[in-house]
């Protein structure tokens, strides 16, 4: 345990050292919000009734970025080399670099958010507590995968191409989980169907996590 | 090899007899008319497609396990299979769609599910050609098909989870014995086609690897040309 809080730290630092990045990484998924209003032109209700489907796109996409670095940054270095002669098991290895990556996302997303907000007009109406659950959850959603992958393609020349095109339709069933939830705790929910939204994406957060901590060891030990 | 043209041979013979019966003896449907004909193209192809997958899910826990070549061919063979009759499946999925539906494409969760499916394993493929060193490519490609194969059962299930128009569950009771014969005849038919199919491709991706681990190696940085000394 204390060694998995020591490699979220390490991976948090080398984060933070690198700051510029993730600024520009947020300044990438905003921009990503600005194109969506030009491209649906000013309609102000299409903007608002899809507001959260254009936030969990831009954060998909950024993602993607913040996943492929995330790896390329070990194995640039020779890092993971190093890394694999610590005692620690590549499950640890691999619940610490995707804590540490949903971290990144959640901070991405604690940007977009109020930009989204203010851009689509949106009144928040549900608890601010259960929406960063369902952040979370959907953020846990897409960083499993991500980082498995992040991890299968971090030594291929194309892995700009190859990550999304992989990972994309892996996270389709969570994303659409996350959109869903988020919109009906932004619009109010008259049915009473968060529940059930909230529970798919938990039944893929499990799955993905577990599965995905299995197989990490055999993508990085070779 | 001769069993496979075996093989080859009776699917052949079972898909003649069945799309026979299918096209000239089945009657049309009371709801649907001559188009219900598609059935017995239609849900044979959904059957092999994912049967292809599974076994492909199958060769993959096969290649982690235990790292021989023969398991990575089949994985191989496997989910390109399934990728041709995922991508069939949704064509005529497309053709049937458009008359009864009167739309080529909808957004209902089984044609979404199939489509993402089909997706997925694609980029199985594209992460086979793009690895190089043929053991780094087995071992990768085996844990992309395992946890690309989460989405098969979704979509086998997607007509019980959500109210979709795709039409739900049909068993032996609930399809009349002069439309289940010509469906049942093809669905051996098809699977038979698949399989031999399958074998082929595993064959070609034996092959190919071999040739791959036969092949000296490349030198590891190009020599340059002595022009000077040649003059």
């Amino acid at each position: 345990m204390r060694l998995l809080l020591a490699l979220v730290r390490k991976d948090l630092l080398v984060g933070w050292r690198g700051r510029a990045r993730l600024v520009g990484l947020s300044t990438y998924a905003v921009t990503l919000l600005l194109l969506f209003s030009f491209a649906l032109g000013p309609d102000s209700t299409t903007l608002h009734e899809h507001a959260p489907a254009y936030a969990w796109v831009a954060i998909l996409s950024a993602s993607t970025l913040l996943l492929a670095q995330s790896f390329q940054q070990e194995v640039e270095g020779g890092a993971l080399e190093g890394l694999l002669l610590l005692p620690v098991s590549p499950t640890a290895m691999f619940y610490a670099k995707a804590l540490a990556n949903l971290l990144l996302l959640l901070f991405l997303a604690l940007v977009l958010l109020p930009v989204s907000v203010v851009l689509f007009g949106l009144r928040p109406a549900g608890s601010p507590v259960a929406l960063a659950g369902v952040l979370a959850l959907g953020g846990a959603g897409l960083v499993a995968p991500g980082t498995l992958y992040a991890a299968l393609t971090a030594r291929v020349k194309a892995q700009q191409v190859l990550l999304p095109v992989l990972l994309f339709p892996l996270v389709v069933p969570p994303l659409l989980a996350a959109v869903k939830a988020t919109s009906l705790l932004l619009e109010g929910d008259p049915m009473h169907q968060v529940g059930t939204w909230v529970g798919l994406l938990a039944t893929f957060d499990v799955l993905y996590w577990s599965l995905c901590g299995v197989l990490f060891g055999r993508v990085v030990e070779e | 090899m001769r069993w496979v043209y075996a093989l080859g041979a009776l699917a052949l013979a079972a898909l003649g007899t069945g799309h026979a019966i299918g096209l000239l003896v089945a009657p049309p449907d009371r709801a649907m008319g001559e188009t219900v004909r598609i059935l017995y193209v239609h849900v044979p192809t959904a059957w092999t497609a994912m049967l292809a997958f599974t076994v492909a899910m199958v060769a993959a826990v096969g290649a982690l396990w235990s790292g021989r070549p023969g398991w990575d061919a089949l994985l191989e063979g496997s989910v390109e299979v399934g990728v041709v009759f995922n991508g069939l499946l949704l064509c005529q999925g497309s053709l049937w769609a458009r008359p009864t539906w009167d739309a080529w494409w909808t957004w209902d969760p089984r044609l979404t599910t199939s489509a993402i499916m089909m997706v997925a394993f694609t980029g199985v493929l594209v992460l086979r050609r793009l690895l190089h060193p043929p053991e780094r490519r087995a071992v990768a490609s085996a844990v992309a098909t395992i946890v690309s194969f989460v989405d098969v059962p979704v979509v086998y299930l997607s007509v019980k989870w959500w109210n979709t128009t795709h039409q739900g569950f049909s068993s032996v009771e609930t399809v009349d014995p002069v439309m289940l014969a010509p469906l049942l005849t093809s669905i051996a038919g098809t699977t038979l086609l698949g399989a031999s199919l399958l074998v082929w491709r595993t064959r070609i991706a034996m092959a190919a690897r071999h040739r791959e681990d036969d092949a000296p190696d490349l030198p590891p940085t190009p020599i340059p040309l002595d022009l000077e000394a040649s003059r």
